[in-house]
């Protein structure tokens, strides 16, 4: 039957709040998702006053701060904190977006910061990538040919062509955009999400590629595929400024080409 | 549990190599709805839909009733395309997923034919 309240673990519930210490003067209030698996409760969400005074000024500074100063319980993924490794991704006052690259000052007042939503959470704001990196690995995300390379060269691409697979190629593999997606909320099993697909039209318009026709029939299914409608969420959300949904449509139109 | 790897659960039973041509349906009868809309909204405002006579008279247009036949399966068609699409959004379980695109697709046929019974019914009747 249809159910109207989460689960009874998923219901959140209110937090610890930690104050800063007496004698900070711009105090920010951080409230962050925290969930336990091992402790056997539900999760909570916990409030840090973080003096930004002594603070760097991204989201991924204050988390770091939090963490060294007032809590070191709090677990969260972070490597490069410049936006290319795309660990930090996490859903910031409502959207998704990398801790590292967005400002504190770019939320009004109490930053809220949440896991990457729909995705089982492996502790705080950890969520559980596997689907989503077996997702991209069946896509064969690598060059394939039945042309051997030019002995005395590596294979040859035209500006133009190179062109082609500039953007797509700079796909961090973040999952900001397929946690965003509501099709993706609902069908990650069957449905391949925006990354994936991103990531399958790099290959499709890569000049050098020579399995195009296998790629597409890899993707021409009616979840992996077509469970995009045109929402949007992942060009909105990418915190590269890329266009999963621009390369879903080229792939769609990829498709009915083949037919006409 | 299942010790399936996640490599192995994503590629399940593998593609379909299905899904192009219903999605370039949508958009076809997309188009063919904007334009028999077009004429069914113009048709209308110029119809004194109080009187019977009128109205059945219009119907029995040679002109209109194609037309309108065609409206009917077109809406009947688009619609059950969407249908599919939120039933396959929505319901997981396979069982009732497979029992409710098969209902749907009894009701738009019913529909369809009921409508284009009606209107040849009328038309020729005029």
């Amino acid at each position: 039957m249809a159910q109207f309240r989460l689960p009874r673990n998923s219901r959140i519930q209110k937090g610890k709040h930690f104050a800063s210490a007496s004698g900070a003067s711009r105090v920010r209030q951080f409230a962050v998702y925290r969930y336990d698996p091992d402790s056997g409760e539900n999760p909570r969400v916990d409030t840090y006053d973080v003096d930004l005074d002594s603070c760097g000024p991204m989201v991924l500074d204050a988390l770091i701060k939090i963490k060294n100063d007032i809590d070191p319980t709090l677990t969260f993924r972070r490597s490069c904190r410049e936006g290319i490794c795309g660990s930090c991704a996490m859903n910031i006052d409502g959207g998704n977006t990398l801790a590292c690259t967005r400002a504190i000052e770019d939320s009004g007042g109490t930053v809220k910061i949440y896991p990457l939503p729909h995705m089982a959470v492996v502790k705080d704001l950890v969520p559980d990538l596997t689907n989503f990196y077996a997702q991209y690995a069946s896509i064969k995300p690598w060059l394939q040919t039945r042309t051997p390379p030019p002995p005395d060269r590596e294979r040859l691409q035209s500006k133009e062509d190179q062109e082609l697979i500039d953007e797509p190629s700079a796909c961090i593999l973040c999952a900001c955009c397929s946690t965003s997606c509501p099709s993706y909320w609902w069908n990650s099993d069957r449905y391949l999400g925006p990354a994936a697909l991103l990531a399958a039209y790099r290959w499709l318009v890569d000049s050098r590629d020579e399995a195009t026709g296998e790629r597409l029939d890899d993707l021409e299914d009616p979840f992996r595929l077509y469970r995009c409608h045109t929402i949007m969420n992942c060009t909105q959300s990418c915190p590269k400024g890329l266009n999963p949904a621009k390369a879903i449509a080229e792939t769609k139109k990829m498709l009915a080409s083949r037919n006409h | 549990m299942s010790l399936r790897t996640p490599l192995g659960r994503v590629l399940g039973l593998g593609s379909a190599k299905d899904g192009t041509g219903h999605w370039w349906a949508q958009r076809v009868s997309a188009a063919a709805l904007v334009l028999l809309g077009l004429w069914f909204a113009v048709a209308l405002t110029g119809l004194p839909l109080g009187k019977h006579d009128a109205v059945v008279g219009f119907i029995g247009a040679p002109l209109n009733a194609v037309l309108l036949i065609l409206l009917a399966a077109t809406l009947a068609y688009h619609s059950f395309l969407g249908v599919q699409v939120v039933i396959e959004d929505y319901v997981h379980a396979h069982g009732a997923k497979v029992l409710l695109l098969t209902l749907s697709r009894f009701a738009h046929i019913l529909l369809a034919v009921a409508s284009i019974y009606a209107i040849l019914r009328i038309g020729i009747a005029a």
